[in-house]
């Protein structure tokens, strides 16, 4: 039997850099098979190429057999291969069927493609109701649209870029029933993944990528996690030093009744929310995006404004100051959206200094010291090994994860009394998050207070000293680190103590 | 055969400044065909518009009047446009400054005549200012939309200026012509050589010029602005306040023009007319973007503007072409700028192939 998908010696570089290098691999029909890498190993390219996004350099690829060469995304599309990007391409103030029927061919008929819709949903168990408005839908119900949206149009190939990172532990669950299902019925899957649980779980095969070469490919079913993870690093992972610490005497952070208003037309109104932070620890949020986790950072961060007395920097009500007001209390906030919020995209690494550090001696008589800006960005990207083209570099030209290295270093570099991180992780490879960790670890030893909002359970479980739970703006009672594990703190985040559950229609 | 447009991988910084260059070069071209297809042999045209006006001194010094207002408007419009603030009523508040600076000319006692100068300067760059104020004030507390606003305003402010010049401040020794008397004499600007008619004002406009680049490359508060424009969300990230660069952004503008405004009335016109700016205020926003909102690059945008007012004029004479065209080619430029600069980004690309 021929292979759906035939890939022999694909290469692609970049302007000083080799995305992948003679990459083979075989995608037998019915089969999910992972590419398994760090953020950098050339899982992005490789999908760019397949997809007919990019051209390789050299190589060929072979679809049931046949030969393609130069194809267009809109070919790829024509034989049958889909892909579901990491970021949902919807249109949010428009219903479910109309994403749909924006992107099939032909006459809009819509009473006729809810119809198809309803039964398509149906045939694979996707909670999928055609005439919600997307902007309602919660994370893995849009997750479920773009794969329903591929379904239509009946893949022989479905591509899947890093699928569960916004999705709730029972909502990944869920998707890999309706994956099966897909597979089943003989679609090909190529699944995208740094998490290692999830390929085990989920796939026949995996091909494992490190710095733009092959370097494994195994039956995850048969590997362990940490034989996978030797594959991708390259060597074994470190394990987070957590010297003991004993908290401040007095909270460095209190919420005291916080009950922000809901940012957006699909926020969360976040419910008497109550919190004290101590220098000495690390204490984790954990739970999906949209449960109020955006409200409560930027009630923190100044974004938005509260009830002054509602938030405390050490006894200072700080709740109607402004975010540059808080940050010479003492404050440093590190945002989830790196490019455009943590960091100007146009502007250079120095600039983006001065973005945060202007409180700090970066600005005298109203003039920027770019000069100084300029060591100090050197010195952060030289302590974290930002890889950049030097303190020039425009911040759009850095990938996700040193971009995210970058900003953190910024905030580390300002050594905050009480640091929020939002999202840690998300996106920077194995090797990185290990390092960013450990830093967020070291603050706190060195009698800072860190809280960390995160959506990954493991490493919240491996930083924090305990644990809080947000779900539909309400806070959980802490679990100390010792009494977390990921079925106690899932089933908090799904309600299981705190009433109505967070996903709704599932 | 079909074209589709897909953007660039890496826009190029180079082609970035050289999109202006471009949109001069096809302006002239185009220019040229225009003239051969009204019948005008087009190198002859081109050359009595671009070239033989500025070859004499008379006619270097008036490119130099023209260019001034141009300059002034641009520097304080770009402070705006780089914190995304898109004040496009400078043309209003030239007008507004230049009746407020008259205002003070001729109604200040004689007592104040050593000061009068100084005085009818702060009162343009107050009355530019204050009329994009109103603006500013409409934009943070109701969220108007400020394109709208300015524009709007500049009607206001032409037709405020045609009532006082036709009623309360007519000159009564003047034949019923709708214009002020003449400011006095402590009130109008020397020529720098009485031979010509370009004043001090040239000075200010270089001022204006370093001021702009201190502001946009060193300070503090452009670096806020141009954060507030780049990305608002880092912007409130940081702290910046939004409502403080829509203000800063707006009477920058403002003032600037009202302090050409009173350069004008000060210096060529001496007195105020129903009409007193030739599109000054509206030419300058092309100004701002053929130099990139940039300081040397607003320098010689505004030459180059300056250079269509009196080259308009100049075949306007020699070869009986209407003044519209001075309008023409501004138009033309702006449109062609707009064209090259999106091809800075984007690029077209044949897809020719039939679809497997």
């Amino acid at each position: 039997m021929t292979a759906r998908l035939q890939l022999a010696g694909v290469s692609k570089a970049y302007p000083g850099v080799v995305a992948n290098d003679d990459i083979s691999l075989s995608v037998a029909g019915g089969e999910i098979h992972a590419i398994l890498g760090e953020n950098g190993a050339g899982k992005s390219t490789l999908m760019k190429i397949i997809y007919g996004v990019t051209t390789p350099d050299a190589g060929e690829i072979r679809y049931d057999g046949k030969l393609l060469e130069a194809h267009s995304p809109g070919q790829s599309r024509a034989l049958g291969i889909e892909m579901v990007y990491q970021h949902f391409s919807l249109f949010e103030t428009v219903s479910v069927a109309e994403n749909v029927a924006l992107c099939l061919e032909g006459r809009l008929d819509l009473p006729a493609l809810r119809l198809r819709i309803r039964e398509t949903a149906a045939r694979y168990g996707l909670a999928v109701d055609p005439d919600r408005i997307v902007m309602d839908l919660s994370m893995g119900e849009r997750q479920q649209l773009e794969i329903l949206r591929c379904l239509m149009r009946d893949p022989r190939l479905l591509i899947l870029d890093e699928p569960t990172s916004v999705l709730s532990p029972q909502a990944v669950e869920q998707l890999f029933t309706v994956l099966r299902r897909i597979a089943a019925e003989g679609c090909s899957i190529i699944y995208i993944s740094h998490k290692l649980d999830e390929v085990r779980a989920l796939c026949h095969a995996a091909t494992v990528l490190r710095g733009g070469r092959v370097t494994g490919e195994v039956d995850p079913r048969q590997a362990t996690s940490h034989e996978l993870a030797v594959m991708m690093v390259g060597s074994d992972l470190p394990i987070p030093e957590r010297p003991a610490s004993t908290p401040s005497a007095t909270p460095r952070l209190s919420l005291r009744g916080l009950s922000g208003r809901p940012l957006g037309l699909a926020g969360r109104r976040l419910q008497d929310i109550s919190l004290d932070l101590f220098g000495g620890e690390v204490v984790g949020i954990a739970g999906i995006s949209g449960n109020g986790q955006s409200e409560l950072a930027a009630c923190l961060s100044g974004e938005a404004l509260c009830p002054a007395g509602q938030v405390l920097l050490g006894e200072t009500p700080v709740g109607q100051m402004r975010p540059d007001a808080r940050r010479r209390a003492g404050l440093a906030y590190v945002p989830e959206e790196r490019l455009g919020r943590g960091a100007v995209p146009g502007q250079s690494l120095t600039a983006n200094t001065v973005l945060t550090g202007y409180a700090s001696g970066l600005v005298r008589h109203g003039m920027v010291r770019f000069a100084e800006a300029r060591r100090r960005a050197s010195a952060v990207i030289e302590r974290f090994s930002v890889k950049a083209d030097g303190p020039g570099a425009l911040a759009s030209s850095l990938s996700g994860g040193n971009l995210q290295k970058f900003i953190l270093g910024r905030e580390l570099a300002l050594a905050p009394d009480v640091l929020v991180v939002a999202q840690p992780t998300w996106g920077v490879d194995v090797g990185a998050a290990a390092f960013i960790r450990q830093r967020l670890i070291d603050l706190s030893r060195d009698g800072a207070a860190v809280l960390v909002f995160s959506e990954e359970l493991d490493e919240l479980i491996e930083i924090c000293d305990r644990i809080h739970v947000l779900s539909e703006g309400q806070l959980s009672e802490a679990v100390p680190r010792e009494e977390a594990t990921k079925d106690r703190l899932g089933a908090l985040m799904t309600g299981g103590e705190l009433g109505p559950v967070a996903e709704p229609a599932e | 055969m079909s074209y589709r447009i897909e953007p660039r991988r890496n826009a190029s910084a180079l082609a970035n400044l050289l999109a202006p260059v471009i949109a001069v070069a096809l302006t002239l071209l185009f220019g040229g065909a225009l003239f051969a297809v009204l019948g005008y042999p087009p190198i002859e045209t081109l050359t009595a518009f671009f070239i033989r006006p500025v070859s004499s001194m008379y006619g270097f010094t008036e490119l130099l009047v023209k260019a001034v207002p141009l300059i002034i408007i641009a520097a304080g419009l770009s402070v705006g446009f780089r914190a995304n603030v898109w004040n496009i009523g400078a043309e209003g508040q030239l007008t507004m400054g230049a009746i407020a600076a008259t205002g003070v000319g001729l109604f200040a006692p004689e007592a104040l005549y050593p000061m009068l100068l100084p005085l009818m300067f702060v009162a343009g760059l107050v009355g530019g200012a204050a009329w994009a104020g109103i603006a500013a004030l409409l934009r943070t507390k109701l969220n108007t939309n400020e394109i709208l606003v300015t524009l709007m305003l500049t009607y206001i402010a032409g037709l405020f200026l045609s009532f006082l010049v036709r009623g309360p401040w007519r000159d009564p020794n003047g034949y019923n012509f709708p214009q002020t008397a003449l400011l006095p004499y402590e009130g109008m600007l020397e020529p720098l050589d009485p031979m010509y008619r370009v004043t001090a004002s040239v000075v200010f406009a270089l001022i204006a010029l370093v001021a702009l680049w201190v502001v946009t490359a060193r300070s503090f508060a452009g670096y806020r602005l141009s954060v507030g424009g780049a990305a608002p969300r880092a912007a409130r990230y940081a702290g910046f306040s939004e409502k403080g660069a829509i203000w800063v952004g707006l009477l920058t503008g403002g003032a600037a023009a009202g302090i050409a405004g009173f350069y004008e009335a000060a210096g060529p016109l001496g007195q105020l007319s129903a009409v007193i700016s030739p599109g000054y205020g509206f030419a300058a926003i092309i100004v701002a973007f053929v130099g990139r909102l940039s300081a040397p690059g607003i320098l010689l945008g505004g030459l180059f503007l300056a250079l269509t007012y009196v080259g308009g004029e100049s075949v306007q004479m020699s070869h009986g072409i209407p003044s519209p065209i001075t309008r023409v080619f501004q138009g033309l430029l702006l449109f062609l700028l707009l064209a090259s600069e999106f091809f800075v980004s984007y690029r077209l690309v044949r897809t020719g192939r039939a679809a497997a």
